[in-house]
């Protein structure tokens, strides 16, 4: 029963860095149907951004709840003003151009973003600095819970909350609906599709920026590859939950966390990796549109 | 003695006399030429060879169905790995067949064979799901599959797992390589100017198009990925018993990435054009290999996936486009070669 308990307490941890990746995939998908195959590789540039805002501010020598913000912060700028130029330049320019060419170019930028971060960062696994530490861990009777998996469980699930605010109560949230409903009708409203699109993309890559400081947290080790599986992951999450649906994106990226863990733990660790792909194919087919997607009848 | 009237024969690249000459000109080659090559660059020749028929049975579901398939290592890899398992394990149970040149052979072709025909099955269930679907689903799909594969061969033991599968007899030649070049180009060549063939451009075209005319799209885009795995396997397999050695981590995503990029290059829709940019990129992958240690980095991936952007930017189409090396011909030569009617290949515009 504790087993059971600590594994749950995992796989929400790990869920909710899946859920703030899942939830870029979704927004660009739902705003563009485009598969942004360079979204996990901006988790990694967030990973490394914290790394080294926090060594060029010292972050790491006295850690606190306001340093580990701080980086959260810097890595979020910095995702959100890549995200802003691959979208600029990269897609923006592709936007009547066949599907296959957009995502040809969506595998380019995103191995690019992987190799040239190998020669930039180097290929070894860096140390991601601690900005945050609790000493001992927290007890419930017999349950042993690390506070810093709780503290990345609370820092994704406000981020979460801000970004379902900004969808649903603000003008751009409705901008960014409107634009994800119809590119032309939007435009006719007045609606700047453009300038939406970039909006769209920058909060997505700030949230996968946030996600990969919470990660360098949990998992202090971090490498210009470490992208590319949680990338694919979020965005099994996402079709799981129903691509383009915000709150799908969530439900799907916790459940597949969970699956994780729990195949880890009880069964077959070595296929961990497997099991996502195995959830992809059994949605693609037997319920292609996600749990909460709703079907799009295509017109001419 | 009656007359009969003179059959209309096909002539130039329609006539199965021109193929049957290029496959002779191969073997002739392989008989009386290939020792005298210099070792280094008949291994590029090997690798060219190979990484031509992957390109090009690439080029049938990426170009000409316009599907985007990124797991092309992936089918390679069960081809190699099952051909190269038959082979190995027969050798062990008879050493003294693989003594005999014309058994040998013959095991060899079979596992090649059947190594083909795994992927094509292999094919069948990671393309059926994700292929019923519109969208861009089969590139995530067969980007996954090629993580599943590793992953799958890291663990079973009687292949070796991370160890890798060493000790693999040595039965890939140039002649076989190259007979496998020319049945991969005839048929996909074939393939794509056949009626079935035309259902594949329609689907690239405009699915919905297509399928108001009453093409079945799922199964043709299907028809296409299980025949390019299956040439993808017949790949794996002449790889396996060539390098002699197998490890999963070959046929990883930077493996199926440079295939893309060779048939991107050449012109997504365009046979010559995949023939040679595969050849141009092995050669380039060993002009850059001094590089590459230098640094220890994997520049040629920076490289190629700066081309990628920047092709698809400046000219999407690849340096081909649709188009094959013989429409740059002059008018008189082409007609020659192509058999004097106009070429059965649409062109499309678009």
């Amino acid at each position: 029963m504790i087993e059971f308990a600590q594994h749950l307490i995992n796989g929400f941890s790990l869920g909710s860095i899946y859920a703030l990746i899942a939830l870029g995939y979704t927004m660009v998908f739902g705003i563009l149907q485009l598969i942004n195959f360079a979204h996990g590789d901006v988790y990694m540039l967030g990973a490394f951004a914290g790394m080294y805002a926090s060594r060029w501010l010292k972050l790491d020598q006295e850690p606190s709840l306001s340093a580990l913000l701080a980086a959260i912060g810097i890595a979020m700028l910095v995702c959100a003003i890549a995200g802003f130029l691959i979208e600029r330049l990269a897609y923006r320019p592709l936007r009547r151009a066949p599907r296959i060419n957009v995502l040809i170019t969506a595998v380019g930028v995103s191995l690019f973003l992987e190799f040239s971060g190998q020669l930039v960062f180097g290929s070894d696994p860096k140390f991601f600095p601690q900005i945050f530490r609790v000493s001992g861990e927290w007890s419930l009777g017999e349950l042993k819970v690390n506070p810093i998996q709780v503290i990345v469980f609370v820092i994704a699930l406000s981020l979460m909350a801000i970004l379902q605010y900004i969808i649903f109560r603000t003008r751009l949230g409705r901008a960014m609906r409107a634009v994800s409903f119809s590119h032309e009708l939007a435009s006719l409203m007045g609606i700047p599709t453009d300038r939406v699109i970039s909006y769209t993309f920058m909060l997505g890559s700030a949230l996968a920026g946030a996600a990969g400081v919470l990660v360098g947290l949990t998992y202090p080790k971090i490498e210009p590859l470490m992208g590319v599986l949680p990338g694919l992951k979020a965005f099994v999450a996402a079709v799981f939950g129903g691509i383009g649906n915000v709150a799908g994106a969530v439900v799907g990226a916790m459940t597949l966390g969970l699956a994780e863990e729990f195949l880890v733990g009880y069964w077959a660790p070595t296929y961990r990796d497997a099991l996502a792909f195995s959830i992809l194919i059994l949605i693609l087919l037997f319920r292609p549109t996600g749990i909460f997607g709703k079907g799009r009848s295509e017109k001419v | 003695m009656t007359l009969e009237p003179k059959a209309v024969s096909a002539t130039g690249i329609r006539s199965l006399w021109s193929w049957l000459l290029a496959f002779a000109a191969i073997w002739l080659l392989h008989f009386f030429a290939v020792d005298a090559l210099d070792p280094y660059f008949f291994m590029i020749l090997m690798y060219s060879g190979i990484n031509i028929i992957l390109a090009v049975s690439l080029n049938l579901v990426n170009g000409f169905t316009g599907q985007f398939s990124i797991g092309h290592a992936g089918f390679m890899s069960v081809g190699g790995y099952v051909a190269a398992f038959l082979t190995t394990s027969l050798r062990d149970a008879h050493p003294e067949w693989m003594t005999d040149s014309v058994l040998s052979t013959g095991i060899f072709l079979l596992s090649t064979w059947i190594g083909g025909l795994a992927a094509c099955a292999v094919g069948y269930v990671v393309g059926l799901p994700s292929l019923r679907l519109k969208g861009d689903y089969l590139a995530i799909v067969t980007l996954g599959f090629g993580e599943i594969i590793r992953v799958v061969l890291l663990n079973i033991d009687a292949v070796g797992g991370a160890r890798g599968m060493p000790n693999i007899p040595p039965l890939t030649t140039f002649g076989w390589v190259y007979s496998g070049v020319l049945l991969t180009v005839f048929m996909v060549w074939r393939v794509v100017t056949s009626g079935g063939g035309r259902e594949l451009l329609a689907v690239r075209e405009d699915e919905i198009a297509a399928e108001a005319t009453g093409v079945n799209s799922t199964s043709a885009k299907v028809r296409a990925f299980v025949l390019g795995s299956f040439f993808a396997g017949v790949a794996g397999a002449l790889f396996a018993h060539y390098l002699r050695y197998l490890n999963p981590a070959t046929f990883d995503f930077n493996r199926s990435f440079e295939i893309v990029i060779m048939v991107v290059l050449g012109g997504m829709g365009s046979i010559t054009g995949s023939i040679i940019a595969a050849v141009f990129l092995t050669g380039v992958r060993e002009a850059l290999r001094p590089l590459q240690e230098l640094t220890r980095v994997d520049f040629r991936m920076v490289i190629y996936s700066l081309m990628l952007i920047l092709l698809m930017l400046t000219r999407p189409r690849g340096l081909f486009g649709t188009r094959e090396l013989v429409d740059f011909l002059p008018r008189a030569l082409r007609e020659r070669l192509l058999g004097g009617k106009k070429r059965s290949k649409p062109e499309v515009a678009t």
